[in-house]
């Protein structure tokens, strides 16, 4: 059993995120806004679309969630499902689409996240053992838990300041031809990152995400419907998946993570090796998250993930093109949408639309998602066929 | 005495044994029958072993800061104050978040501490931990 080519994506559509939405806007009318720009992007038609994954907004949750969804935006669908595997979500519903298609549930998946942010809104933990184990020390939110993995990554491998800095830097020079991006109008320099404002040692507010109003949005289909596709189709060649933790307390490692073996998962159905990447996209929450993820999704040997980001150019000209959309970091985190700008970008630069950040030759390309505190892990090798 | 306004701990039936050790500045940990091994947080069954022969037992209170942060900025409104937030790895297996009551500038990743019971409440004791 493999997914490897059996289903592609053919559409997206993303809004700008912002951080002052309109008195009008909402959730549901973001998602409806995204999934109607990705299936004109597919050359679709709504009524194509009969499978549906969705993201639950943090600002409008609820019980029944996708069939409700569905209803607002007039779907009717032989495969719905909320994806709730945090910022891996998105990653998380595209092959989950695929395994739907193959399986002949569903010819035409919709994958959407949509989410509105506004200052100071507070997300409690939402399970009672984290109410009670993690909340009363304020563990709270997921600053600290990465500031944690930062601090360890530092003691054991001597990961310096700088090194973590420089993937904020690489990302925002990515960031300034995107147009979408937020943080697109001023370059960044280390000495900015570093002198600014502390906020969970060793963590600067330059290297964690942003919280916005936007979404995101694509289609994946059948190779039958792939072939009357606007735009090349984008084939999924591996996924892989993997989790052993919610908080990173009790995790195994603060320093290995279940990428190693999502991304494994996702290498070995491809049949292709971490060097036939011509760019990757790693889920970028905070700088420190990128490092982990180029050693543990294993472009780079564990620890030397600070030396490599120093080493190698991440910008989309470089010699290691590395979330050229400019990262959550930049592009700002509209909620899981933020987890599926990632997917939208590698799936922009492989149909050869990156536009003035375009990756010369993009062919093949690597997605991770990632959610919580390094918990939830999913790996994606997509491919632009020739 | 100032309103306490930090979240507290609501105990569960599986939880209870652990809190109520903690008024009585005790730490008190479950250990698994079939496997031997050490559980924090308390459950109904081994997550090791998945095994349902679990006992509670008093352990040393030592242990190591396995990481560390200082919270500047802290995502709750009730925590105005840095606070050093750590997970602390016990002389037994078992890792605990916690806090370090301590300079934020003294902590270190590898540092070794021991427990601290503080009563934030008349009903409710926290399990924290100070430098060794």
């Amino acid at each position: 059993m493999s997914l490897k080519g059996k289903a592609a994506a053919i559409g997206i559509g993303e809004l700008k995120p912002t951080k002052e939405p309109g008195p009008d806007t909402t959730a549901l009318g973001l998602m409806a806004a995204v999934a109607a720009e990705a299936i004109a992007d597919a050359g679709l038609d709504k009524n194509d679309i009969d499978g549906f994954l969705v993201g639950m907004p943090f600002s409008d949750p609820g019980f029944i969630y996708p069939a409700s969804a569905a209803e607002v935006m007039g779907l009717r669908v032989r495969m719905l499902n909320v994806v709730d595997i945090g910022g891996a979500s998105p990653a998380g519903m595209i092959w989950r689409a695929a395994a739907a298609i193959d399986a002949g549930m569903c010819n035409a998946v919709l994958c959407v996240a949509a989410d509105m942010n506004r200052a100071g809104d507070q997300r409690p933990p939402t399970i009672s053992v984290q109410r009670e184990f993690e909340s009363p020390y304020g563990n709270i939110g997921a600053n600290c838990g990465y500031a944690m993995i930062a601090n360890r990554h530092m003691f054991e491998f001597g990961t310096t300041p700088e090194q973590l800095a420089k993937v904020a830097v690489d990302q925002r020079a990515n960031a300034l031809k995107n147009p979408l991006a937020i943080f697109n109008d001023k370059p960044l320099t280390i000495k900015e990152v570093l002198g600014s404002r502390m906020i969970v040692d060793p963590l600067h507010i330059y290297e964690i995400v942003s919280p916005m109003t936007g979404g995101a949005a694509v289609i994946v289909a059948s190779p039958e419907i792939a072939k009357r596709a606007k735009h090349p189709p984008v084939w999924l060649l591996g996924a892989g998946e993997y989790a052993d933790h919610a908080t990173i307390t009790y995790a195994p490692s603060l320093t290995e993570s279940p990428i190693k073996i999502a991304a494994d998962t996702a290498f070995k159905m491809a049949g292709l090796e971490r060097k036939d990447m011509n760019f990757v996209c790693p889920y970028d929450c905070y700088t420190i998250t990128v490092i982990v993820t180029l050693e543990d999704a294993g472009f780079c040997k564990k620890g030397h993930g600070g030396r490599f980001v120093e080493e190698h150019d991440l910008t989309y000209k470089g010699d290691f093109p590395c979330n050229t959309h400019g990262g959550q970091l930049s592009f700002g985190q509209p909620g899981l949408a933020g987890g599926m700008s990632h997917v939208t970008e590698a799936i922009r630069q492989l149909m050869g639309r990156g536009s003035a950040r375009q990756v010369k030759n993009a062919k093949l390309g690597y997605v991770n998602g990632n959610g919580g505190i390094m918990s939830e892990q999913v790996g994606l090798v997509l491919e632009r066929r020739s | 005495m100032s309103e306490y306004l930090k979240p507290l701990p609501k105990p569960s039936p599986t939880s209870r044994p652990f809190w109520e050790a903690a008024r009585r500045h005790e730490l008190k940990l479950q250990r698994c029958g079939g496997c031997g091994k050490f559980i924090y947080y308390p459950r109904t069954r081994c997550p090791y072993c998945f095994g349902d022969q679990l006992e509670w037992r008093q352990v040393s209170g030592r242990g190591k800061v396995y990481s560390y942060t200082v919270v500047r900025r802290a995502s709750h409104r009730a925590f105005a104050d840095p606070y050093v937030l750590a997970i602390v790895e016990l002389e037994e297996g078992p890792r605990m978040t916690t806090n370090i009551v301590a300079a934020p500038e003294s902590v270190r990743v590898d540092q070794k501490v021991v427990v601290h019971f503080e009563d934030v409440t008349p009903d409710n004791t926290l399990v924290k931990f100070k430098p060794a």
